[in-house]
């Protein structure tokens, strides 16, 4: 069952840099790394560069994952290889079921251009175009028509977030613009994947949240496929359903990330996940976040809906007439509200899990947080709702 | 056997008169070929010399102010530049600005087409760097003069040898910043058009190209410079124009009269200069 919702595969994928000539040197080299030899190992006895050596993963269609490593662990060339910008020693990448290890120039071409599209670190955006000549340019080498390119580009622009600004140039606009107008410009072409090379790393951290929280969005909503390559744990705890580490090329470890918090495979995860860990000691207060949809006990299921509507959400919080909190009414409950078949107040769940103290550490709220249907209310001593608190934000808390 | 060490030995080895022979038989044997392309040429500079003739004195003037208006937004170049322009038409000198432009204008033309294929080329292949940038260090550094006998054995007195010696002349700076505008140009940016199923011709112009434009707009200005700088030098195998003038006032020791010339020349190559200047500087923003 597995097999049928895999998009994308990758087995025993080897790339070894080193002149093209020495043949023999990589026959070694590979006899040393299939033995488990070390990159350093290898590099000494047969000067061969193992950037990556016999990484497997495979990635579900909808999936957000995410390959995390430090510099020089080889996750961009990983990622460099699904879109065949460079080409594998050895192993193969199944795209749909398609070796495309095997295409040839005008099949990749195919490929770059109908199913796999890029964002770059620093864009890669063509300075002398203006935001929408950008967001068009996949199109446009597809050989598609001026009007419906740029038709499809404006869409994209708006849904990143950069309407008005299509006919900037792009030296006018800051980072976190740009690094819309990459993602916009790879969505543009509707691929099934989207490689994302350490897109958000060169952000501050406050536009770069928002950037992670509008590819959530987005993903949510076109439901593509994401490897996302980042050296951030924050970012990557944040972001994926599950998280590959690597280390000198070498795949350490493939989980969720509650999985990979619980049971980090050898002591480097630790390490990864515990060196962060440490630094900050959050409470409750630190990582609730305001909900954008709270409705009141008297509005009634329309109000309820609209208010779901405006915010993209599927759940709206009740409170009462002071802000104590009384429950969550999710969209289903809420239409059949609409439908007569509950009442209002039938329809609201009430044994959401809450948190009374504000000032309690994280840590201790964590089985709490793994085990809860919905997010955790946070409600202070006079029963005030003051927020809410995320599996997500609790994670990130842990590692920040 | 001691003067062998004193003095450099006496080995007279004779690469000249090898090369003189080669001239010479391609002169003897080839003549037609060269005759025709001489023909050729001639028609396509007295062309444009007849064209720059046809725009009256004034208009020329009045386009030149405009141009300055439109590319460095500014009405005091303008009218700098136009009254430098008829201040050489004051001194006599029109007829033979619009020689030399149309001699300067055919060679750097001939420049653009030979210099930016190659210079493109040379991009896209790795490692011909090593073998051409001699042969441009080679092209550029030659004392002019060396061009000059064998185009004027192979094509006669007269303009025509005249814009071949300043092509070969003229030709190595677009090439060279063709290739390094090209080369230059973010990897990333070149990744990232691969990565959209571009093939190399749509990367390459597309991409490449406009992002390199800055650099190869340079690259035409400083043909242009060159070219303008080689006429006086051609005015010595018959090319008639200003550099002429200067020639001739070399030879009767007319301080007054190679003076005015000289400046007539500088003038056109500052007027071209920054124009074609303030037109990178448009392309780069």
């Amino acid at each position: 069952m597995q097999e049928k919702d895999t998009v994308l595969e990758v087995k025993n994928l080897y790339k070894l840099f080193g002149p093209y000539d020495f043949l023999d040197e990589r026959k070694a080299a590979f006899k040393l790394l299939e033995l488990g030899a070390s990159r350093m190992d290898v590099m000494e006895t047969t000067g061969i560069m193992a950037a990556i050596s016999d990484v497997s993963f495979s990635v579900k269609r909808g999936e957000l994952f995410v390959l995390i490593g430090l510099s020089g662990s080889g996750k961009s060339t990983i990622v460099r290889c699904l879109n065949m910008l460079h080409k594998p020693t050895k192993g193969e990448i199944l795209i749909d079921g398609e070796d495309i290890t095997k295409y040839n120039e005008k099949q990749l071409q195919e490929l770059r251009r109908t199913k796999v599209s890029m964002v770059f670190q620093n864009g890669g955006l063509l300075s002398h175009r203006d935001v929408l000549g950008n967001v068009a340019y996949g199109l446009e080498v597809r050989g598609v028509g001026k009007e419906e390119r740029e038709n499809k580009a404006m869409e994209m622009i708006n849904m990143v977030g950069l309407t008005g600004y299509e006919h900037e140039k792009l030296s006018s606009l800051s980072g976190g613009m740009k690094q819309r107008v990459g993602i916009a410009r790879a969505l543009a072409n509707d691929p099934d994947i989207l490689l994302m090379d350490e897109a958000f790393s060169a952000l501050d951290p406050l536009v770069k949240n928002d950037l992670q929280f509008e590819l959530l969005r987005i993903q949510e909503r076109m439901g593509k496929t994401i490897v996302f390559i980042t050296h951030d744990i924050n970012e990557a705890f944040k972001l994926g359903n599950r998280v590959g580490i690597l280390r000198d090329g070498r795949m350490v470890q493939i989980d969720t990330p509650e999985q990979m918090l619980a049971n980090p495979a050898d002591d480097y995860v630790k390490k990864f996940i515990h060196n962060v860990n440490t630094s900050k000691v959050f409470c409750v207060r630190n990582i609730m976040s305001t909900p954008s949809c709270i409705v009141k006990d008297s509005d009634g299921a329309n109000t309820a809906l609209t208010s779901m509507r405006a915010n993209g959400v599927s759940s709206a919080y009740v409170v009462g007439d002071h802000m104590n909190f009384i429950g969550i009414v999710t969209l289903e409950g809420a239409l059949a509200v609409r439908d007569g078949k509950k009442t209002f107040s039938e329809a609201i769940i009430r044994d959401v899990l809450q948190v009374n103290d504000l000032d309690a550490p994280v840590a201790d709220i964590v089985p709490l947080a793994a085990n809860a249907a919905f997010p955790l209310a946070v409600v202070d001593e006079e029963k005030v709702f003051r927020g809410i608190i995320t599996k997500a934000s609790v994670l990130s808390s842990f590692v920040a | 056997m001691t003067s062998c060490l004193l003095n450099f030995p006496n080995i007279n080895l004779n690469i000249a008169e090898p090369i003189d022979e080669f001239v010479r038989y391609i002169n003897i044997n080839y003549g037609e070929v060269f005759v025709a392309a001489k023909k050729m040429l001639s028609i396509f500079i007295n062309g444009i010399n007849g064209a720059l003739d046809m725009i009256p004195w004034w208009l020329m003037i009045l386009l030149v102010v405009f141009a300055t208006k439109k590319l460095m937004n500014s009405y005091r170049n303008g009218v700098i530049y136009g009254g430098l322009l008829f201040m050489i038409g004051a001194c006599g000198y029109w007829h033979m600005m619009n020689e030399t432009l149309a001699i300067v204008i055919t060679a750097v033309i001939f420049s653009l087409l030979i210099g930016l294929p190659i210079g493109i080329a040379l991009a896209a292949v790795r490692g011909a760097d090593t073998i051409v940038r001699p042969i441009l260090d080679a092209m550029q550094t030659m004392p002019t003069f060396v061009y000059m006998i064998p185009a004027v054995m192979l094509l006669g007195p007269g303009k025509v040898p005249a814009v071949l010696a300043t092509v070969v002349y003229a030709v190595v700076p677009v090439i060279r910043l063709t290739s390094h505008g090209i080369r230059q140009v973010d990897q990333e940016v070149v990744e990232a058009s691969r990565s959209f199923g571009s093939s190399s011709w749509q990367t390459l112009f597309k991409v490449q190209i406009p992002q390199a434009l800055p650099t190869i707009m340079t690259g035409i200005n400083q043909t242009m410079m060159m070219a303008v700088a080689m006429v006086v030098t051609c005015a010595m195998i018959g090319a008639n124009g200003l550099g002429m003038e200067v020639l001739i006032a070399i030879n009767r020791m007319e301080s007054g009269r190679g003076i005015i010339a000289g400046f007539a020349i500088v003038i056109i190559a500052i007027i071209i200069d920054r124009l074609t200047q303030s037109l990178v500087q448009k392309e780069g923003k």
